[in-house]
């Protein structure tokens, strides 16, 4: 096992040079050094020299990739994106390009998204399986029937429109939560139930149907039927049987998404004003701010990878079948 | 006790711990802790994190919301006179500028600005006014400073400028404002007026380049250098006095020195934070202002809230004693003469979003509010006169709204380097004035502004110097003046000029072909379309096919910069309320292709350009006025612009919020603001008690779901096979 994670992790290096290339391809072809010197220098009296003092002073007077004025390995070495990447690798974000520490940025910001994907998910997966197995238990009736119509509704429905209608309901119609905000510490939960109730419907639809079609797929084998020739009742046979031998989807589900927590959530962090990750992204590709873009993106590939990794090590935890070679 | 006995317990607790969190006297929705429920603190939001605090760096309206509380330039705009006035701040007058001659002689005031080969500004500060605490100026019993020497070990612990313990204050002396002009000039700064100051200050262009040697260096050696630099045209005179000396006149430089660019910077400040280590906690000069204001920013948490509290060593300011006619009768003068500031604190949220941050202003949570479109038809109807009033909702609630013309304006620029739009020939000259009747601009600001916004007869706004109103206002090429009021002129006449200029409905006299103008636009979302839409059917009035090239502002920008577009829609929001901000926009030496300067159309007019020379150094009176309605109407008849529309402001404020004023150039209000919290603190009850039903509606429903599903489960599983 130890020699497979090692080749893992071996994998893992090309990967990230990989995603860190696309995203530095990507980012540049939308924006170029200039346009970012004259995002961060304002819009009003920007002269020429000032761009080009922004770009010198911030790394960013380099070529892109490949410099041609430069002799043997530093054609790639006194490059933007060789300069640029290469500390990330050693987990060193460097600074924002409005000067503040991104590591340290991200070390505060990833509680807040914690604080709403920990519960979401963990509420999300219990509610979700016992639906799911609900529905199961009565498969082919009219319980059944009413709950897929009920659930592709459900996953039909945008994410914003949850947002914004938990927002409208819980917080302006009822009274019952602030619609927006967020506090440090304990003081924090009152601002979690409203991101944390809409965040858990609004996965109910894909996560319930999903679970159900894993149910319904384990319920047709031959160890269920010989469990119930058995005489076990059925809820010893869906909660003990038909649960545990799902689990491996389930995990492949679950696992692979636990590291991705960190990142947060885009649209609930911006529309409930958590200071979460989610919404660092989307400011930093609003501000045009490369080095958080890059930074996040590679973190969020490292995360993914490690997620990866975890999944295949659950798989012999939960199935002792499993090796991993 | 048992495992499971144990788990109860610990459910039980942390449920009663919550129960007993809810069970306060705030609201439950209350996002802001009940302890603060009576608080002297104004609340408001912020969409954007700031990018930067450093007074020589900040050039932005969200980052002057902070920094105008923080740090006292030497002057500040009245906040009730209009036209907007000049007043002292950290002066202890307005400076009069003095006038010199090439050889040093004084020359006297109305000596023309030929002759002018140095202006000189002598401003007195204010005595006993003192920087607000801060650890850059703590010293030991020795009075050495305890903390400009920081080691690793020394930072332990500390992760936010609060966390150092101890806190000192010194007086303000001349050499703070010294400093911090010198410090526009530091290329490692990159203040954005740095160019125009280069362009004016003496000696400035030449301090920065002796500066450029030190753009390498560590920032502690960079400060050092700062500190012992010096600069020709600024110099302390005494201990309470500095003399600026700008090249030739420059009146406007007044306004400058009501902008944060000009306040005093104390250099412990720069060397403190200087220091290594402080940068990696994000504890820097650019987040954490030292000023000597009304405020000082006690909590930096720009993912999450800018706190503004009193600054215990504020020197001290009265509320205005003068206003506008009626200000009496609208009570804005009832607190004339009291000390101010009222608050003792301003809390700032994160607020990204515009619909929570509407429904947390209705709450009562956020005591001002600007008008989303989205919510505009909730809030503002308009009268039978087509006067914007409160709908009955908000007038029961008692909240106001006011609203004033913003100081900016919005057009349509023509590239006059483009061969077909652009130009001085006739042909071009009748075809954009052509266009500029059939652009209702009326039209738009109904529809894509909820009737927000003037519109524009010239490049001047109102209530800035130069704008005239009624008949002898308007622009004749588009408007005549009937019954009263101005009235756009006829698409029959835009016809006639169009087929006066070779394109009768729109089509090319010479090669028969539709005429085809190029827009460029940024676009980024669905509401971009409908006014796209509307502009294409604007030009289609004349038979002209506008093809619309959708862009991001950068390729945008780009376009701009290399003069490859045709029309494109454009802004510019005053610095200060002076005429020549505004027609500076259509200086030809200010041209954006070849002098990339913010003459975006690319205009030039040798007459314009004379005139605009000889008014900018012109103080305001019947001969500026005349020159100023010489240069409108060179720009009229040449049309460079279709002239779009000055933006309306609107605001909403509760009525537990006093003296709220509309001024567009003072960003240093909160001073003024006064509350009353007992009010607010017992709307905020009123207005939002729990609705509890739909608790019990929906456990009711729970139990009702829940319940028949376990019978069912039940009776299948006892039922038999057969």
């Amino acid at each position: 096992m130890t020699a497979y994670l090692l080749r893992r992790l071996l994998y893992a290096v090309p990967i990230l040079i990989g995603v860190n290339l696309l995203t530095f391809v990507l980012f540049f072809v939308v924006n170029s050094p200039d346009d970012m010197a004259r995002m961060h220098l304002g819009e009003k009296r920007v002269t020429e020299e000032a761009v080009q003092t922004w770009k010198q002073s911030h790394g960013y007077d380099k070529p892109l990739i490949f410099n041609p004025e430069a002799t043997g390995l530093a054609r790639l070495t006194d490059t933007i994106f060789f300069e640029k990447s290469v500390r990330l690798f050693a987990f060193q974000f460097g600074s924002s390009d409005d000067g503040r520490d991104i590591g340290y940025d991200i070390s505060q910001r990833m509680w807040p998204s914690l604080a709403i994907a920990i519960p979401v998910l963990l509420v999300g997966l219990a509610f979700n399986i016992s639906y799911a197995l609900f529905i199961v238990l009565f498969r082919a009736t009219y319980v059944d029937i009413g709950s897929v119509v009920l659930l592709v509704a459900m996953l039909s429905i945008s994410s914003l429109f949850y947002i914004i209608g938990g927002q409208f309901i819980l917080g302006k119609l009822f009274h019952l939560a602030p619609i927006s905000g967020y506090d440090t510490g304990l003081n924090a939960w009152k601002f979690l139930i409203l991101p944390v109730i809409v965040g858990v419907i609004g996965g109910i639809g894909a996560g319930t149907r999903w679970y159900r079609t894993l149910f319904l797929e384990e319920i047709a084998k031959d160890y269920v039927r010989t469990a119930r020739a058995k005489g076990l009742s059925e809820s010893r046979v869906l909660f003990r049987h038909v649960l545990g031998n799902a689990l491996i989807p389930i995990l492949t589900g679950v696992v692979v998404v636990l590291p991705l927590l960190f990142m947060g959530s885009l649209i609930t962090e911006s529309f409930f004003g958590i200071p979460g990750l989610g919404s660092y992204t989307i400011d930093a590709i609003g501000n045009q701010d490369f080095a958080i873009v890059r930074s996040m993106v590679f973190l969020g590939a490292v995360l993914y990878i490690l997620g990866l990794i975890l999944t295949d090590i659950s798989y012999t935890l939960v199935d002792p079948r499993v090796r991993l070679q | 006790m048992t495992a499971r006995l144990q788990k109860t317990w610990i459910l039980a607790t942390l449920m009663l711990s919550f129960l007993i969190a809810g069970c306060d006297d705030s609201p439950w929705n209350d996002p802001y802790p009940a302890s603060d429920a009576d608080s002297n603190t104004v609340y408001s939001s912020f969409d954007e994190r700031p990018k930067h605090l450093d007074p020589a760096r900040s050039y932005s309206a969200n980052e002057y919301a902070f920094l105008a509380q923080i740090y006292e330039p030497p002057l500040q705009y009245h906040f009730l006179l209009r036209p907007y006035r000049l007043v002292p701040l950290s002066a202890a007058e307005v400076p009069v500028a003095r006038y010199f001659d090439a050889a040093g002689n004084p020359l006297p005031e109305d000596t023309p600005a030929a002759d002018i080969a140095r202006s000189d500004y002598l401003i007195r500060i204010q005595p006993g006014m003192r920087f607000q605490p801060h650890p850059a100026f703590a010293q030991d019993a020795e009075g050495r400073f305890r903390y400009h020497a920081l080691t690793a070990a020394d930072l332990d612990g500390i992760n936010r400028l609060a966390d150092f313990p101890e806190v000192g204050t010194r007086e303000l002396t001349a050499e703070d404002f010294v400093y911090q002009i010198k410090r526009l000039a530091a290329s490692w700064l990159h203040s954005p007026i740095a160019g125009v100051m280069g362009q004016h200050i003496v000696g400035f262009q030449e301090l920065a380049g002796q500066l450029e040697s030190a753009a390498g260096q560590g920032p502690l050696e960079q400060a050092e250098t700062l500190r012992q630099s010096s600069l020709a045209g600024v110099e302390a005179v005494d201990r309470d006095r500095f003399r600026i000396s700008l090249k030739g006149k420059y009146p406007q430089f007044a306004y400058w020195l009501a902008m944060p660019f000009f306040a005093p910077m104390p250099w412990e400040a720069e060397v403190f934070y200087a220091q290594p280590g402080l940068a990696e906690r994000n504890i820097t000069l650019d987040w954490y202002p030292v000023g000597s204001g009304p405020f000082f920013l006690s909590e930096n948490n720009p993912n999450l809230r800018m706190v503004l509290e009193r600054n215990p060593n504020f020197h001290g300011e009265s509320y205005p004693t003068e206003g506008m006619p009626g200000d009496v009768e609208s009570g804005i003068l009832a607190d004339a003469g009291k000390p101010i500031p009222f608050v003792d604190r301003a809390i700032y949220s994160l607020e990204k979003e515009e619909i929570p941050r509407w429904n947390k202003f209705l709450q009562g949570y956020y005591d001002s509010s600007g008008i989303a479109s989205d919510a505009f038809d909730q809030a503002v109807q308009i009268d039978v006169e087509g006067e914007p009033i409160l709908t009955d909702a908000m007038r029961k609630q008692g909240i106001s709204l006011l609203t004033s013309v913003e100081p900016s304006s919005f057009y349509l620029g023509f590239n006059m380097l483009d061969p077909v739009i652009g130009g001085d020939s006739p042909r071009a000259h009748l075809l954009r004035r052509a266009i500029s009747i059939a652009l209702d601009y009326e039209e738009f600001i109904s529809i894509f502004t909820n009737g927000r916004g003037v519109v524009a007869q010239g490049p001047i706004p109102p209530g800035i110097f130069g704008y005239r109103e009624g008949e002898s206002g308007i622009n004749p090429f588009v408007y005549e003046w009937r019954d009263g009021r101005p009235v756009r002129r006829s698409l029959d006449e835009a016809k006639v000029l169009m087929e006066q200029a070779g394109y009768p409905d729109g089509i090319e006299r010479e090669t028969g072909r539709t005429l085809t103008i190029n827009y460029e636009a940024v676009a980024t979302g669905p509401d971009d379309r409908a006014r796209l839409n509307w502009i294409r059917k604007q030009f289609a009035k004349l038979g002209i096919d506008l093809v619309i090239r959708s862009t991001d502002y950068n390729r945008f920008q780009d376009k701009l910069r290399n003069g490859t577009g045709q029309v494109f829609m454009f802004g510019w929001n005053a610095d200060y309320p002076d005429p020549e901000n505004f027609l500076f926009l259509l200086y030809g030496p200010n041209g954006k292709v070849e002098h990339q300067g913010e003459n975006a159309a690319n205009y030039a007019n040798p007459e314009f350009d004379r005139l605009f020379d000889e008014m900018k150094f012109m103080d305001d009176g019947p001969e500026r006025q005349a020159i100023l309605d010489r240069l409108v109407e060179i720009a009229r008849t040449d049309a460079p612009w279709i002239w779009g529309f000055h933006p309306k402001a609107f605001s909403l404020h509760h009525q537990w919020m006093a003296n709220a004023y509309p001024n567009q150039m003072a960003n240093n209000t909160l001073k003024y603001r006064r509350i009353d919290p007992e009010l607010r603190q017992r709307l905020r009850q009123d207005w939002n008690q729990p609705v509890l039903w739909p608790l019990w509606v929906g456990a009711g429903l729970l139990v009702a779901l829940v319940l028949p599903a376990w019978w069912l489960v039940r009776r299948r599983e006892r039922r038999t096979a057969l």
